[in-house]
């Protein structure tokens, strides 16, 4: 298994060299640059300001100097941020975008397998219907969709109705739910919980019918009914022995689940004004700030590469046919 | 199993109440007696260095930090800041300045070698500031920005602690205007020396303005909390500020809706009819010195011919675009200097400013036909313009109205994302484009020097007339403000005449601020120091 690891790792190098070689290129190919500004500055400032980032250079010879600088752990200086470099910029956002990323994969493995499961045991009757009309909701509707709808319901509903009714029926002080913005002075949790749903939507949704498929299959293969003869209880057939085995195709989804929430993120980081690597791949993406938006592809390349492996890895336990070869 | 469904709902139903009645901070409740604002804050700083900033959005936080010789009032106009008393030589020429005493946020005072420091700094070449050029009426400061001359030779000196003298290239009327811009303040010569670029850093940072920065989370919120030592400490009402970069209008509409932000100092033109209806209360829309124009690339044909500009020009309907689709208290433009500017008052506008729309059209056709076109040979351009804004609403507009001139009228309109458009109008890659501009300070000469021949790549109709720049040059030597205004005013006509450029409206700054909180002037700068703002129960300080 460890040499398994080391092969795909392996490859994953070129992988992620080749990435950033489209994407740098594709930058420098996309007109203008990050100091095209609404209000220009002074032919010769520009032109100084230019030198200072090497833009004046040929684009070859960028890019050179760009893998040279990466090859040495450093990504540059951020060209829109004056006072932050880009590792500075990226460590800041990523705890956010970490945050609402992973608890929506959690929340969409639990409540997805959840759906799935207790669609698949009441297959064709209402249960199986309704979990399965609100996966289609929740494929169907995009986030920009949904954040916004979130954002209103709180703000016209749930804060002048709902609340101020709670509190009277309860004398338990209610404090206005916020639309966005990840709040000051320390982690409020609260604003987290419009953007993790909005983001873990989808994949509920895929999720869940991933789960029902499988699990229709399994709960009629013969070794369930078996178990089912010898008087397993029902709570015991499902969890233990039906489970397992009908985990494998929604563990193998994890992967692109991830890379599905990381581009999903970008739409609601923008939504939500959450401080994450999202939004600002999308704001220096249309600043031009080339380095910036470098350093989240080599993240999101990264990470995407990575959470693949990892789900390849857990199938493999999982499932003792798979093997590494 | 439905049950476990229900069990979900249950769940996530109680996750949502708990997330309502936990959490910290937020919707500017403030537990203790610290009264904080929360302002919408348009968009991430590129810089906190007053030499390094480049957007309004920064002049927002830099301009609470700071003080220069001359500061705004409540409605923006200049006023004394660092400077208490000031003497102007006869040839206007030398400005000295006597300074207030005041001392920086560590409490060192604040001397008249912090200015000279500062000035010599954002001259440097070695700074890279983008913003330098707007001190060139100092002298030798182009050529020290040129990297010609030493920041040592720049004409500022202290003639002790308290004295500043600042000698200028021409005469210069506008200064105290100009004096309020961020590229003049002061910064604090010590802390520079000491941690170089880092001094602006939350650690190391001293102010002489109102707040002083205590932390910056990127793409999140920039905070500065009140400054003891503030001169006029005892007349700021506020104590802390959150900056909030709000690039979704929308976003930052539903959170001042919701309370979560103060106010929001930008909102969508086409939501006004709706914010009537529904929060009138929080409505701010004030005239901007900022005008919209449109600028003919008049280095190749068609619009090298002045026939065809002025054509196009005068078949602009922009009262219907004002009152019909922009709605927002708009003013349809005759002249390329707003109305309101200081020192000015001129009347310069554009020929046909007094016909009606259909006289016009007519005189166009006449126009264009005399300049050859017509069914057999129809005249085909493409206007370009940011696809921001109210911008991607006009250009149908436009192209209709050009279409009405004659049906061999042919326009095409082409959206560009800013940026691109911007590179495109510098490059002179256009045939009409739409462009705007916004004053730096309170002058007409902040306009009217666009369009000079020196300008360079910012000339974007790239307007050549030698009597015009005679005419500017001409006004920058003249020191009786009257007859100032009136060289200005002929130049200005000049201008319109050729129609290099088409007026198409003067702007509003369009605001939403809660009515709690107080202060909130009209203001055709678009500053809104957050020292001149407070709450409205807060009446013992008010």
């Amino acid at each position: 298994m460890a040499s398994y690891v080391l092969r795909r790792l392996l490859v994953a190098i070129p992988t992620i060299l080749i990435i950033i070689t489209i994407a740098f290129f594709m930058m420098r190919a996309a007109p203008g640059n990050p100091f095209d500004l609404e209000r220009p500055m002074a032919e010769a400032i520009r032109q100084r300001i230019l030198a200072e980032y090497n833009l004046d250079q040929h684009v070859i010879l960028q890019y050179f100097n760009y893998m040279g600088d990466l090859l040495r752990g450093d990504l540059g200086p951020s060209m829109t941020t004056r006072d932050k470099d880009v590792a500075q910029l990226i460590m800041e956002a990523a705890p956010t975008s970490a945050l609402v990323g992973v608890s929506a994969l959690i929340l969409a493995i639990f409540v997805g397998g959840a759906l799935g499961v207790a669609a698949a045991l009441r297959q064709n009757k209402p249960g199986d219907y309704m979990a399965m009309a609100i996966a289609l909701i929740g494929i169907s509707i995009p986030p920009f969709v949904v954040g916004p709808l979130l954002q209103l319901f709180i703000l016209t509903i749930v804060n002048p109705e709902i609340l101020p009714f709670i509190e009277r029926m309860t004398s338990i002080e209610m404090r206005p739910i916020p639309t966005a913005g990840p709040g000051v002075g320390g982690l409020d949790l609260t604003r987290f919980v419009l953007p993790v749903i909005t983001l873990a939507l989808p994949q509920i949704a895929i999720i869940s019918r991933l789960m029902r498929a499988s699990m229709i299959e399994v709960v009629r293969s013969n070794y369930i009914r078996t178990a089912r003869a010898k008087g397993v209880s029902g709570r015991r057939v499902v969890l233990r022995h039906a489970l397992q085995a009908a985990l494998p195709p929604v563990v193998s989804y994890i992967g692109p689940a991830a890379a599905a929430l990381v581009t999903g993120s970008l739409v609601v980081e923008q939504i939500f004004a959450l401080p994450g690597i999202g939004r600002m791949f999308i704001e220096r993406a249309l600043t031009r700030d080339y380095t910036v938006v470098m350093g989240v592809v080599i993240i999101y390349s990264t990470l995407i590469i990575l959470l693949n492996l990892l789900a390849d890895l857990v199938l493999a336990v999982l499932d003792p046919k798979v093997r590494f070869e | 199993m439905v049950r476990s469904i229900l069990n979900i709902c249950a769940a996530s139903a109680a996750a949502l109440s708990l997330a309502a009645c936990g959490g910290s901070g937020g919707g500017g409740e403030s537990q203790s007696a610290s009264l904080v604002l929360h302002r919408g804050n348009t968009a991430e700083p590129y810089s906190l260095d007053p030499h390094r900033a480049n957007g309004t959005w920064e002049n927002n936080i830099i301009g609470d930090m700071f003080i220069g010789l001359f500061t705004e009032n409540a409605v923006g106009e200049p006023i004394p800041g660092m400077a208490e008393e000031w003497t102007v030589s006869d040839d206007g020429l030398v400005w000295t300045f006597s300074l207030r005493e005041a001392s920086w946020s560590d409490g060192e005072p604040v001397t008249a070698n912090d200015f000279v420091f500062a000035l010599r700094r954002i001259l440097d070449p070695a700074t890279l500031a983008q913003y330098a050029s707007l001190l060139y009426p100092i002298e030798n400061a182009e050529a020290v920005n040129n990297g010609e001359m030493e920041p040592s030779e720049l004409g500022v000196r202290a003639i002790d602690d308290e004295t500043l003298e600042i000698r200028l290239a021409h005469p210069a009327p506008y200064l105290p205007g100009l004096l309020t811009h961020y590229t003049s303040f002061p910064v604090p010569a010590h802390v520079v020396a000491q941690f170089g670029d880092a001094w602006v850093q939350p650690d190391n940072i001293q102010v002489n303005g109102p707040y002083r920065l205590t932390e910056w989370r990127t793409n999140d919120f920039v905070h500065v909390v009140r400054n003891e030592r503030f001169f006029d400490n005892d007349d700021v009402c506020i104590d802390e500020v959150y900056y909030y970069p709000t690039n979704d209008p929308n976003t930052a509409e539903r959170r001042v809706r919701n309370g979560e932000l103060d106010l929001n100092n930008e909102f969508p033109g086409q939501r006004i009819e709706f914010f009537r209806q529904e929060i009138p209360e929080f409505v701010q829309v004030h005239p901007a010195l900022s005008t919209v124009y449109l600028t003919f690339n008049t280095n190749q044909p068609p619009f090298d011919d002045i026939r065809v500009r002025q054509a196009l020009a005068m078949a602009i309907d922009n009262e219907f675009i004002v009152s019909e689709i922009l709605q927002a208290g708009q003013i349809a433009a005759a002249s390329l200097v707003p109305p309101g500017i200081a020192n000015y008052g001129g009347e310069a506008q554009v020929s046909w400013a007094d016909m009606p729309i259909d006289e016009r059209r007519v005189e166009a056709r006449r126009l264009l036909e005399e300049a050859g076109y017509g069914p057999s040979n129809p005249l085909r351009f493409e206007y370009s313009h940011r696809n921001t804004a109210d911008n991607p609403r006009i250009a149908p507009v436009l192209q209709n109205d050009w279409r009405e001139i004659a049906d061999w009228v042919n326009p095409d309109i082409a959206g560009i994302e800013t940026q691109i458009h911007y590179d495109n109008l510098r490059s002179r890659n256009y045939q009409i484009g739409d462009a705007g501009w916004v004053a730096d300070y309170n002058d007409a000469q902040n306009y009217l020097y666009l369009f000079l021949s020196s300008t360079g790549n910012m000339n974007y109709p790239d307007f050549n007339d030698p009597e015009y720049d005679a005419l500017m040059a001409e006004a920058n030597n003249e020191l009786d403000m009257e007859a100032r205004a009136e060289i200005l005013e002929r130049a200005e006509q000049r201008l319109l005449d050729a129609a290099p450029i088409a007026p198409l409206w003067f702007q509003v700054n369009k605001s939403l601020v809660n009515p709690r909180v107080t202060g909130w002037r009209e203001n055709a700068v678009r500053i809104n120091r957050t020292r001149y703002l407070c709450f409205a129960d807060q009446n013992e300080t008010e």
